[in-house]
């Protein structure tokens, strides 16, 4: 059980974390969603201890993390954002390295270095240096590195990032598998469709501050919306949305890139009228699709911004 | 200790991984310390020094002048030339010829007159290359011997010797400032020289041993250069390999601290400092990695010196492992010292390299420190790779023993000590980037 309370950091003027709680159980994954900058990658060097907090803790099993050494960080395995390897090595001589860090030696090593690359599809690469892998097999091995000495809570901070679809999928399996062995896994991202797709919980953050912590479904009722309505303008230059806020049923309204979305509060009644409104005011449309509020409206509807504009 | 050897054989791995950078870097210290061996003397064994080019303009065209002029090509220092005064001042300024002696008109009669009769002395010009400034001081030195013992023969024995006596004879006559006393002592010398003249002009001294040469330095030199107490001769490879040696692994120690902050930058540091690993065992072990780098590369270079010139340890051979150990270590904290102050790795090379090469250059790896001026030698006591060079000088063509080699290690470990302090102190233990 990893519990994080009330963490703090600042550098300087600057507030980088401020007050971030969160707790998180076996088999369950956590989500840090927020824009770059927001906070999340200082609060996961805190709980895996790169760097104590100003204020606040983090408890695992209970038991605070206390300095360098503290074993306590053999339950942690992180995943930096960067690439965490090195280049000029084989895939098996990083792991040996790596898993040498946690004590590890012998049979009991190669064991963990053969799961770990098994897990992650790259066991007949092991040995091939790094630096002629794809950047998705860097990413997968990066993962790989941080499951040899067996963590229980995987800190993962933004492990998609720059990587081809396919591979993004496979890590997205991998972490499945994981989470189906009983591990907490922290997943940070500013890919509101990863932490849907991924998380049980999603912790918004922005400028350092947690604005929402919750289930998917929880942040959805958080909206004032339950539906949305995409309607793509053959002509949007000069169509004003605030003009749509008049109709009975309609919440919000605005065009991004070309496509009006209304927030609404009932489809049945409120879409037809929306349709009707803009054929009488002469503005053409192609396609009318109808969709849930994604996390990026309720990052919208919570902070007023954008969560990929931030 | 499982992490702290994985860290250690890492960095080793790391280091030997790219072998187009261990080679060279292995090579360009060799084939650099080879030339400065050999232009710094070689292994002793070599017999021919190169003559020093000296041009002459004789304006004089004496005996005096004819004689210092052989008495000057003689010399097995000189490379002497006959030129105009002219041609002479332009091979001095072009650097073709280190110095040039033009010796005047009338030179043998005023040098005559000088020597009896102390009226003005004559002037010889001496034009040099100031960038050979030292080398000045041996040419002086030859041609004044060269001039004393010519003018002195030809004052003794010579044609105009003998007309100088008599000029100066008849001068004392009429010297009215001279006391009766004074006039009749200088008589009595004079007429001693004359005597002896009008003698050697009647019956020449050869086949008998007679002083007839002139005047000449009363001794000769005997020359041994004392190294190690032993017959062994200076290798001048030894100082040459332990400079280039000790530049080159400062060269190494600077890359550790520039690989340590481009480390922090990356997420291998977060990888790093999640384990549950203390901050001494990350520094320490790359302290050890570097100082066994360095090890390995004063092992290759000596090893080269011996097989391919020579170079022997002749002193103590712990002395030896003592200063290598003690200043791969001080190396090592030197490159720590860097990771810790740099701030950016544009920045922090720039500084670095700057701080290594006048290490380097005041260490006396470069040029032996003996050629400081006596004030730069005092002051570079303060530089640990001045205690270096001395150690590794001492250890091998010195041929000192052990008690000789503590001092240097035992100020390259405090060196050590101090570097790894406020590297520790003022390292920033948080990521960069």
């Amino acid at each position: 059980m990893l519990e994080v309370k009330a963490l703090k950091k600042a550098y300087e003027k600057i507030v980088a974390v401020d007050g971030v709680s969160l707790r998180a159980g076996s088999a369950e994954t956590i989500g840090l969603l927020g824009p770059n900058g927001a906070g999340k990658t200082t609060t996961v060097s805190m709980i895996a201890g790169l760097f104590p907090p100003d204020s606040g803790e983090v408890l695992i099993d209970g038991s605070p993390l206390r300095g360098d050494t503290d074993p306590i960080k053999r339950k942690i395995g992180l995943v930096p954002q960067n690439i965490a390897l090195y280049d000029e090595l084989t895939a098996l001589d990083n792991l040996t390295f790596l898993g040498a860090l946690y004590d590890l030696h012998g049979t009991v090593l190669k064991r963990a270095i053969a799961e770990a690359l098994d897990l992650v599809g790259l066991a007949d690469r092991a040995k091939d240096k790094v630096r002629t892998f794809s950047g998705g097999m860097k990413r997968r091995l990066n993962l790989a590195a941080a499951l040899l000495h067996d963590p229980q809570i995987l800190l993962l901070d933004e492990p998609t990032v720059g990587v081809d679809p396919q591979s993004r999928n496979a890590i997205f399996d991998n972490l499945e598998t994981l989470k189906k062995r009983g591990k907490t896994l922290v997943y940070t991202t500013h890919y509101m469709e990863e932490a849907e797709r991924l998380c049980d919980r999603i912790i918004i953050i922005d400028n350092g501050k947690v604005i929402a912590n919750d289930t998917l479904n929880g942040l959805h009722r958080m909206l004032p919306v339950t539906n949305l309505l995409a309607i793509e303008l053959e002509g949007p230059d000069g169509f004003k949305p605030e003009s749509l806020l008049a109709l009975p049923e309609v919440v919000s309204a605005e065009v991004r890139e070309g496509t009006l979305r209304v927030g609404l509060h009932n489809l049945t009644t409120g879409a037809p009228a929306i349709l009707r409104w803009l054929a009488e005011s002469g503005y053409p449309y192609q396609h009318v699709t109808s969709e849930r509020p994604d996390l990026e409206t309720v990052f919208l509807t919570l902070t007023g911004r954008n969560l990929r504009d931030s | 200790m499982i992490p702290f050897w994985a860290l250690v054989r890492k960095d080793l791995r790391l280091f030997f991984n790219d072998r187009r950078a261990v080679v060279v870097g292995l090579l360009v210290p060799i084939v650099l310390a080879s030339f400065f061996g050999y232009l710094f003397g070689g292994q002793g064994g070599k017999t021919e020094t190169s003559r020093m080019p000296v041009l002459v303009t004789d304006q004089d065209g004496s005996a005096i002048s004819r004689a210092i002029i052989a008495q000057l090509s003689s010399d097995k220092n000189l490379d002497v030339k006959l030129s105009t005064a002219d041609e002479a001042r332009l091979q001095v300024r072009k650097g073709k010829a280190r110095a040039a002696i033009v010796i005047p008109k009338d030179f043998g009669a005023d040098a005559g007159r000088a020597f009896f009769a102390g009226a003005k002395k004559p002037e010889i010009s001496l034009l040099y290359d100031p960038s050979h400034g030292m080398e000045m001081g041996m040419v002086q030195g030859i041609l004044s011997g060269a001039v004393m013992q010519a003018v002195s023969k030809e004052m003794f024995s010579g044609q105009s010797g003998r007309e100088m006596v008599k000029e100066s004879l008849a001068q004392i006559e009429k010297n009215s400032q001279m006391t009766p006393t004074e006039k009749k002592s200088l008589r009595d010398l004079l007429g001693s020289v004359e005597k002896w003249n009008e003698q050697q002009a009647n019956e020449p001294a050869s086949g008998r041993d007679v002083p007839a040469g002139g005047l000449t330095i009363p001794f000769e030199t005997h020359e041994e250069a004392i190294t190690s107490g032993t017959e062994d001769k200076y290798n001048s490879y030894a100082h040459a390999f332990g400079g280039m040696g000790i530049q080159f692994i400062l060269f190494m120690g600077l890359d550790v601290g520039v690989r340590l902050l481009l480390l922090r930058q990356s997420g291998l540091w977060q990888r790093l400092r999640a384990a549950p690993l203390s901050r001494s065992m990350l520094l320490g072990s790359r302290a050890v990695s570097a100082a066994l780098i360095s090890g390995f590369i004063l092992f290759v270079l000596f090893t080269f010196a011996r097989l391919a010139f020579g170079v022997r340890i002749q002193g103590s051979v712990l002395g030896f492992l003592g200063v290598c150990a003690a200043f791969s270590l001080m190396t090592a904290a030197f490159g720590l010292l860097i990771a810790a102050l740099g701030k950016t790795v544009e920045a922090t090379r720039g500084y670095a390299v700057m701080a290594t090469l006048i290490m380097v250059m005041l260490g006396g790896s470069w040029v032996p420190t003996m050629f400081f001026p006596q004030w730069m030698q005092k002051l570079t006591v303060v530089i640990p790779t001045r205690w270096a060079m001395d150690g590794l000088d001492g250890m091998t063509w010195r041929g000192l023993g052990l008690s000789e080699a503590l001092l240097p290690i035992a100020v390259l470990l405090l060196f050590t000590l101090l570097f790894g302090v406020l590297a520790v102190m003022s390292f920033r233990w948080e990521a960069d980037g």
